[in-house]
């Protein structure tokens, strides 16, 4: 979206490894942050606020196909088939099972299906760009959908988001809740993307690439990327 | 391990997280409602509200309409909510909360009445109401998490 904001400084910020896995909330080339990010300091929780859990998702908010994003309509949709999966687990590296991961994306064209995007690229009718699964005990995931198109976004000149999936998780714990997007490896857009840099350590932000994989991807069918989550400790007990 | 970082919800969230209606926590609740705004007083017409309520152990979200409301039917024995904000330019959610009902607690008596105020839902006919500022002089106050 095109902001009223004046500022005219450089779209991508240099790296910056001291950010570790934060994001800079109020990173000034993404335009809408300007009158969005909070600006006062954060006010601190007693520490028993910070050790809640949070929902629980069954399989009852799931629909038979909601993995499959191929196969949500009469017929197939347009584009290149891809198996998107991974694990997700805590900072310790503990799997983490029973997960609520959510998807959403433009479609092969980089058109999302909502009111709201004016991209003249097709709608696809076989298409809605929505999934959702739980993970399995190893905290695995996995989705079968087509690979979305790259889109402009009117955020500066000319300006392209790199393909990509967004992704949303509950963890066990309340504050492991995470909404983040998932990229495609050797994205040329990368560089110019402030979204993807406003993660300003280099090594954080290739945790947001996914990795190509051979081995899961299916001979005469689709290929496959594998992206694996993490999220911070789990406090709370088993 | 490092965690995988955050990037924001983006303006297209409905697709994936509001195919269904989630705003209930109480279908026999009262009606809690209120406009997420900016740093002009503008309303954000594409944020998304998480409120949990921890003790009764009830989820709920509400995507802003076009005037940048979100509602929620909450229990009426509900003290107070832990609440997550996501938005287009938030490229964090930021965390909040709501008080249904006046209470003495820790996290209120570390803040000024000011900030307080922020955090307090008011009567309003049948219902509550709160608006979250996410900028300016009445911001909302957020907490680390």
């Amino acid at each position: 979206m095109s902001g009223t904001s004046a500022y005219e400084g450089p779209i991508v910020l240099p790296d910056d490894p001291g950010f570790g896995p934060e994001v800079q909330i109020d990173y000034p080339g993404y335009r809408s942050t300007r009158w969005r990010a909070p600006a006062h300091p954060l006010a601190t929780l007693p520490e028993e606020l910070h050790r809640l859990d949070g929902p629980v998702f069954g399989e009852d908010v799931l629909a038979p196909l909601d993995n499959d994003l191929t196969r949500q309509h009469g017929g197939e949709p347009l584009g290149e088939r891809i198996i998107v999966h991974g694990r997700v687990l805590d900072d310790e590296g503990r799997p983490l099972r029973g997960v609520l991961v959510e998807v959403w994306q433009a479609n092969s064209a980089g058109r999302y299906s909502h009111e709201v995007d004016g991209h003249p690229a097709p709608l696809d009718p076989n298409f809605s760009g929505a999934g959702r699964c739980l993970t399995d005990d190893e905290g695995r995931y996995r989705f079968t959908t087509i690979k979305p198109g790259a889109y402009p976004w009117q955020n500066h000149d000319n300006a392209w988001r790199p393909a990509h999936i967004h992704f949303s998780l509950f963890g066990r714990a309340f504050e492991q809740r995470l909404v983040t997007q998932m990229y495609f490896p050797g994205d040329p857009l990368f560089s110019y993307d402030p979204i993807f840099n406003a993660v300003r350590d280099p090594r954080a932000r290739e945790l947001l690439v996914a990795r190509f994989d051979l081995d899961t991807t299916q001979p005469e069918w689709a290929l496959a990327y594998a992206w694996d989550i993490v999220l911070r400790a789990t406090p709370v007990e088993e | 391990m490092t965690t995988t970082p955050s990037q924001t919800v983006g303006p297209y969230y409905a697709i994936g997280l509001c195919r269904r209606s989630d705003d209930e926590l109480d279908p026999d609740g009262v009606e809690l409602s209120g406009r997420l705004l900016d740093g002009r007083d503008e309303p954000i017409i594409d944020g998304l509200v998480e409120v949990w309520d921890a003790v009764g152990r009830r989820w709920g979200r509400s995507g802003t309409d076009a005037t940048g409301r979100f509602r929620f039917l909450v229990p009426r024995d509900c003290d107070v909510l832990e609440v997550f904000v996501f938005a287009r330019g938030l490229l964090r959610h930021q965390r909040t909360r709501i008080y249904v009902r006046t209470v003495d607690d820790d996290v209120l008596d570390r803040l000024s009445s000011d900030e307080r105020e922020t955090l307090l839902a008011q009567s309003d006919g049948d219902g509550l109401r709160l608006d979250i500022r996410l900028q300016g002089d009445h911001e909302t106050v957020f907490f680390e998490h």
